[in-house]
């Protein structure tokens, strides 16, 4: 008790001086994100045609996957009851956005990822089902359904239905993480999430998170292999990361102008808030460090005729400073909205802890578990050609 | 005409009928047996609460009764009722002293003096039973809800902790119970107020600053209250159709 | 398989796995929602009971002049003639159930008076209070001010609530004698 009174400056209603939502609420926006950002590169290929990404195309959809995946763990762990959280799909409440997005996430998961990768792969499927050996064959059996058709007539088939469930799912990606932006814009009690604004900030925080984390796996994972980098690939990959880094970046200004110029009755109490317990993750690392740094990268990658080892060491810092960026924008809007009391009076602070349920120590483990998932994924599920060339047993 | 006399008979006759059923569900009471009374009908009440500032003397016996009864947790900070000072500078509306010192479970210890130009007085402070209630609209299992009588309850049973519901609630009327790992609020002492009684606030409290209030019930004094008082609810422009009627309230309270 | 579905068969039988999925979902629903769920509205018709069921911990001043009905009479035309039995006395509906097992306990004056006496500037200006060591140094308040009728002194030579108002006879704490 007299820890959380040590954090607390002025005056809080005394059932919200301990902050409700942790660091793993933080995290899985942050997820969510990854995975609808990383959709819609692939979908940059499929429905509109950029053959230049084309590379990177299977490796978006495994990583939306893997990440994917990984989104409900934070929340299990966050729950007061998580054994009762097959209760949000029996009796899911229709005007609560979290519910609702229960049944978002599963239509995401099943009917567009899983079976645009499993249409996409089939053939591959098929092929690897006759020849894996050992306990793999069996998975791979499984996978084909006992269908093992892979004539022109078929695939062309898996083509067409690809295509549609792209195209189906690009909007399934905008209302997968534009509905995470909901469930906080939709809370009135709480000035710092309650603006339309925010499920459009949250999308495109998403896709630009998204983008730089395929760039920074494509680059990483054709070193590992040992192969050439496709440049061309990367050049427009880092085209759309600034294209969609300014328009977030215009809307996230477009809400601090608009906040600062009303000037409403909450605004004094966010704007002390802001400059002073958010003004590390806030202004130096969201917004310096996070946007205007990378950003500025980019443009010297638009504007100047840079070298391609240039150009590659500029991609990779901007990637990871606009990971950091966006993760520090989940932090600032899910912990920032709870530093100050509802009564516009007062402010507590966040006291993180390592070991415990909601600790630092899951959140890293559970940032790195969708990497390991990644890892299985592209093993089970080779993305590129030579690489099945060389797991095939001769002849 | 006609219908009105037969409706008053028939109000009456029911108030009666009650009263005489009172005495029964007033043992049941003490055993705790909601079954030993069945008399209540959800339809016929609409509950509320009236809190007039003016009469508040910040004793914190509702605070304490409210522990007692309904079995709160004593720690970190769990409260279903409290109550807050507010030291105002009355020529500055916007920037009030608030504290509210373990909620004022043991009272208020002297802070300020006289004739400083500060208007000071206490606001009780509780879950305000608001008839559109933000936290039932975003609960996602059906956890908490308004019961017909117009209480916004919580099912322990089905609650899954999620914690959706205290940040909905601009009133910071609600928090987690460590025990159960469930949400817990006020819960307009539901046990006590379907069987006749007035929540343990209300009892206790010495001045009648707090008083339970039955909407629907034509001879309970809030209608009277309410048509010669001039009465707000906290935070009136979030529409939230807070049943927790404040007298006196200054513009300064959040 | 293929003469009907000609090179659909994959995705039939996917749609097949989708319908399993579905019709698994609504057995699920079946099996796991609670049968009182939705009578009302969203929510468990039982949870209506279980927060009724809860056993009241103050019994209300009725069940207390059941026993000490000269209390009222005490109290009458007197300043704290309005306030509730357990205002002061704590919860006691044990005591009002069985009152030989369940013993009240009689409150400090000092402690409890100062609770709604001592002055605060927050308190309504025309509510008495008075700075309690200014006003009483060491007595207590009982000295002087019979609890139930506080302007009424209490009997020469005797502290505690008369005339009127019953103590129980053992119990007292502090050993005194009526």
């Amino acid at each position: 008790m007299e820890s959380i009174l040590h954090g607390v400056e002025g005056y809080m209603y005394p059932n919200e001086m301990e902050l409700q939502w942790s660091i793993l609420i933080v995290l899985y926006p942050y997820i969510t994100g990854l995975v609808a950002g990383a959709f819609i590169l692939a979908s940059l290929e499929r429905v509109f045609r950029v053959e230049s990404v084309k590379p990177t195309y299977r490796l978006a959809l495994l990583t939306a996957l893997a990440f994917l995946l990984v989104a409900p763990l934070p929340l299990q762990l966050h729950l007061g009851h998580p054994e009762r959280s097959l209760e949000m799909y029996l009796t899911p409440h229709t005007s609560s956005a979290m519910a609702m997005f229960g049944f978002v996430y599963l239509w995401y998961l099943m009917v567009v990822l899983v079976l645009e990768i499993w249409l996409d792969y089939r053939q591959d499927i098929v092929r690897l089902a006759r020849t894996a050996t050992g306990p793999l064959r069996h998975v791979y059996r499984l996978m084909t359904l006992g269908s093992y058709d892979v004539s022109e007539e078929a695939l062309r088939l898996d083509d067409r239905a690809g295509y549609v469930i792209t195209l189906v799912g690009i909007p399934s990606a905008f209302l997968l993480h534009g509905y995470v932006g909901f469930i906080f814009g939709s809370v009135k009690a709480n000035p710092w999430w309650s603006t339309p604004l925010m499920p459009i900030v949250f999308l495109f925080s998403a896709i630009v998170s998204g983008i730089a984390t395929v760039m920074l796996l494509y680059m990483a994972v054709t070193r590992l292999r040992g192969r050439e980098i496709d440049m061309r690939c990367v050049d427009t990959i880092a085209r759309y990361l600034f294209y969609a880094f300014i328009i977030d970046f215009s809307l996230e200004m477009l809400d601090l102008i608009h906040r600062v110029y009303e000037a409403d009755e909450s605004f004094h109490t966010l704007d002390f808030m802001v400059k002073t317990r958010l003004y590390f993750p806030h202004i130096l690392v969201q917004i310096v460090l996070g946007t205007l740094l990378p950003l500025g990268l980019l443009a010297l990658t638009q504007l100047l005729k840079l070298t391609e080892g240039a150009r590659r060491g500029t991609y990779a810092a901007a990637g990871l400073l606009t990971l950091v960026g966006i993760f520090a924008m989940r932090w600032n809007v899910v912990i920032g909205g709870q530093l100050f009391s509802k009564s516009f009076l007062g402010y507590t602070t966040y006291k993180m802890q390592f070991a415990t349920r909601e600790g630092l120590l899951p959140a890293l483990v559970l940032m790195i578990l969708p990497f390991v998932i990644l890892w299985v994924l592209v093993k089970l599920l080779p993305p590129w050609v030579d690489e099945k060339a060389a797991e095939q047993p001769a002849a | 005409m006609n219908e009105d006399r037969r409706d008053f008979l028939a109000r009456s006759g029911r108030l009666l009928f009650l009263t005489g059923a009172a005495q029964l569900a007033f043992d049941a009471v003490l055993r705790g047996e909601p079954e030993a009374a069945p008399n209540y009908r959800t339809t016929d009440h609409w509950w509320g609460m009236i809190i007039d500032v003016e009469k508040c003397i910040g004793c914190g016996n509702c605070v304490r009764a409210c522990k007692e009864e309904n079995d709160v947790p004593r720690e970190p900070f769990c409260f279903r009722t409290w109550v807050e000072r507010y030291h105002v500078d009355a020529e500055d509306m916007e920037r009030p002293e608030v504290d509210s010192p373990n909620g004022g479970y043991d009272g208020f210890p002297e802070r300020y003096r006289t004739g400083d130009g500060s208007k000071n007085f206490f606001v009780p402070k509780l879950c305000n039973q608001c008839a559109h209630s933000p936290c039932v609209q975003v609960c996602p299992v059906g956890a908490t809800f308004e019961s017909p009588d117009g209480v916004v309850l919580v099912d322990k049973t089905y609650c899954l902790g999620c914690r959706y519901c205290v940040q909905a609630c601009p009133y910071g009327c609600r928090f987690i119970d460590p025990r159960t790992e469930t949400v817990d609020k006020c819960s307009l002492c539901y046990h006590r107020i379907t069987k006749g009684l007035t929540t343990a606030c209300c009892e206790a409290c010495p001045t009648d600053a707090r008083v339970l209030a039955d909407l629907k019930n034509p001879k309970d004094p809030v209608h009277e209250f309410l048509r010669t008082h001039k009465v707000q609810v906290l935070k009136p422009q979030m529409a939230t159709g807070s049943k927790t009627y404040y007298n006196g309230l200054d513009g300064s309270v959040r | 398989m293929s003469v009907f579905f000609g090179h659909r068969g994959h995705l039939v039988r996917m749609a097949a796995l989708f319908g399993v999925g579905v019709t698994g979902f609504f057995v699920l629903q079946a099996l796991f929602v609670p049968k009182d769920f939705g009578v009302y509205g969203h929510y468990r018709a039982g949870a209506l009971d279980d927060n009724r069921a809860r056993p009241a911990a103050f019994a209300g001043r009725a069940a207390c002049v059941e026993c000490h009905s000269d209390v009222p009479d005490a109290a009458k035309g007197g300043r704290h003639e309005t306030i509730r039995c357990e205002a002061c006395h704590g919860p006691l509906a044990g005591h009002a159930a069985d009152p030989t097992e369940k013993k009240a306990v009689r409150p400090d004056p000092r402690v409890l008076c100062a609770r709604c006496h001592a002055a605060n500037v927050a308190r309504p200006a025309r509510f008495p209070q008075v700075d309690i060591a200014e006003h009483a140094g060491q007595e207590a308040c009982t000295a002087c001010h019979t609890a139930h009728n506080p302007l009424v002194p209490p009997a020469a030579g005797q502290p505690g609530p008369a005339p009127g108002g019953t103590v129980p006879p053992a119990e007292t704490p502090k050993g005194e004698t009526k």
